[in-house]
């Protein structure tokens, strides 16, 4: 069974919880910029949180389905319909063979992760999924899908089969996930930060810009980074780094001094200092991020940083444990 | 040997800061940090990442906590692991630590040598002089990255040394051998790229469907060997 891409959207790509083990190979871990959202679209679904869903970039796209599928969707604020009928984000919804789905732009936010039961059934390469759209492997042929496009859909679990029969009258479920999970995107974002290992090669007056100023989210991001066009940094010395392990969420300066808010499918090593990273539990606000978009940076502790991750952990297990009881 | 963190789900384990002093010495070390924590099998790790003196640790913070480990206490746990791991690893130098020598033939025809003649103004020397001394060298491969499967040479004849394009090319072909200061590398997928392209390999550095991916990694030796252009096009695995 499969489903239809009549319109494949500004950027859609197929994308799981990322792919590890091979940094040391040059492989981005690349996957879901919000890995959260498509876990907790996944469980909506009635998926494994590691199952595979879509990415989607500014919308525009419109699909149909060869048979009944449980789907979700979390991101952006963006309008997705069924029909006529419009589907919140955060809720599961039932599809019935040949109804068409419509995702339009967003208006606030630039990418949501949409999940249908028993996952997109596309070979695993090098452990995942994941679309790498650089090195064009993995997902559909290794490349963005395009209109035309026909994916194919695994098969759904027990769980997916009673919210389908759940769901054959009310269509969309009248539970949903936490309004803070579902609809990430923000019009003033602050990310949280902690420092880098660079961070003192920068005075005072920049560390202030840094943490105070608001940064412009610059035209030319993508999902290897999100660049700002100012202001600018500057570092005290211009020692030559050496070229290290970076990673999503790693905030380098480059020699122009723009700051560049590194994402999923960025290199695997950089030379650039690195002057503070944005938390895990953030991440997903980067991934809203669109040009002309404004951002503050505030800096926290690394025990802060893992206290909210534990406590989103935490309240996401007993979500998942709610989820459960209605399977019944 | 410094360790700080990258982020919240990553360490630096820092083995040297003088990189250019003993890169030989320093890569080594680098790789001996690498077996260690591999053996060391600390929990929450998911990965490693070695560069040219530093090798990235990759853990899920989640999977640390759930080792009765205090959220405030995450980096001092895991660096407290890591330190462990080096002290008590002793792995016999076998297997992986023996540098593997790859010899990679090179097509340096005109036709895909797009930078040869820069490159020979550069340094004085005939265009054939250039082929001939990239050729007699042997090459350390220091790191892999800047795209899945790029190997970062070290051992460059200085006389070679080009600085890189202002302007990078917008597409540079899969295969192309290219020389970027005093740097040499191997481009296996096409790509955006400043270095100066002296020739071409029809060896596939990185193939998704095999693993390991890529045909080199850290700590191997690289010879080139020259070929034809009827080679190169006849080239079979």
């Amino acid at each position: 069974m499969s489903l239809s891409l009549t319109r494949a959207g500004f950027l859609t790509s197929v994308q799981d919880l990322g792919r590890n083990g091979f940094r040391q190979f040059g492989v981005s871990l690349g996957g879901a910029l919000d890995v959260f959202a498509l876990r907790v679209a996944n469980l909506l679904a009635g998926n494994d949180e590691s199952d595979a869903g879509l990415e989607i970039t500014l919308g525009g796209l419109r699909m149909r389905f060869e048979d009944k599928r449980v789907i979700a969707w979390c991101g952006g604020e963006f309008d997705v319909r069924v029909g006529s009928t419009p589907l919140p984000a955060g809720h599961s919804c039932l599809l019935n063979a040949d109804d068409e789905l419509t995702i339009n732009q967003p208006k606030v936010g630039c990418r949501a992760w949409l999940t249908i039961s028993g996952g997109i059934d596309v070979p695993f390469v090098l452990g995942s999924r994941s679309t790498d759209l650089r090195a064009n492997f993995g997902g559909l042929d290794g490349r963005a899908l395009r209109d035309g496009d026909g994916l194919p859909l695994g098969k759904q679990s027990e769980f997916s089969r009673s919210l389908i029969d759940l769901l054959r009258e009310q269509r969309v479920a009248s539970w949903s996930s936490p309004a803070e999970w579902s609809s990430s995107a923000k019009t003033e974002t602050v990310l949280r930060i902690i420092r880098g290992v660079d961070w003192s090669r920068f005075n005072d007056v920049t560390i202030q810009r840094l943490t105070r100023d608001a940064f412009v989210v610059s035209s030319d991001s993508d999902r290897m980074g999100v660049r700002f066009d100012g202001p600018e940094l500057r570092r005290n010395d211009d020692v030559d780094l050496v070229s290290e392990a970076v990673a999503p969420g790693t905030i380098q300066v480059p020699p122009n001094g723009r700051p560049i808010l590194l994402l999923g499918d960025c290199q695997t090593i950089g030379g650039y200092p690195k002057i503070a990273h944005v938390i895990t539990v953030d991440l997903p606000l980067a991934a809203q991020l669109r040009a002309g978009d404004r951002v503050r940076f505030s800096e926290v502790s690394i025990a802060d940083a893992y206290r909210f991750l534990l406590e989103r952990e935490r309240q996401l297990e007993r979500f998942r444990i709610g989820l459960s009881l209605h399977d019944s | 040997m410094k360790i700080t963190p990258l982020g919240d789900s990553a360490l630096t384990v820092r083995v040297d800061d003088r990189f250019k002093d003993a890169p030989e010495k320093t890569l080594k070390e680098v790789l001996n940090v690498v077996r260690r924590l591999e053996d060391a099998h600390i929990p929450g790790v998911i990965e490693l990442a070695p560069a040219y003196t530093t090798v990235g640790v990759f853990f899920d913070p989640i999977r640390v906590i759930n080792c009765a480990v205090e959220p405030g206490s995450v980096v001092e746990w895991i660096t407290q692991k890591i330190c462990e791991g080096l002290a008590h690893g002793k792995r016999k130098q076998g297997g992986r630590a023996v540098a593997r020598v790859v010899e990679v033939p090179v097509c340096y025809d005109p036709e895909f040598a797009l930078d040869l003649d820069h490159v020979a103004q550069h340094a004085q020397m005939s265009p054939k002089e250039v082929v001939d001394l990239h050729r007699a060298t042997d090459y350390l491969v220091n790191c892999i990255g800047f795209t899945p499967g790029f190997p970062y040479l070290a051992g460059l004849p200085e006389k070679l040394a080009t600085p890189r394009h202002a302007t990078p090319r917008k597409e540079i072909a899969a295969g192309s051998v290219a020389i970027g200061g005093r740097q040499s590398g191997i481009y296996p997928l096409r790509s955006p790229g400043g270095w100066n392209v002296i020739g071409r390999t029809p060896l596939r550095l990185f193939d998704p469907q095999t693993n390991p991916p890529a045909l080199l990694r850290a700590g191997d030796r690289l010879r080139f060997q020259a070929i034809s252009r009827q080679e190169f096009e006849t080239w079979t695995f």
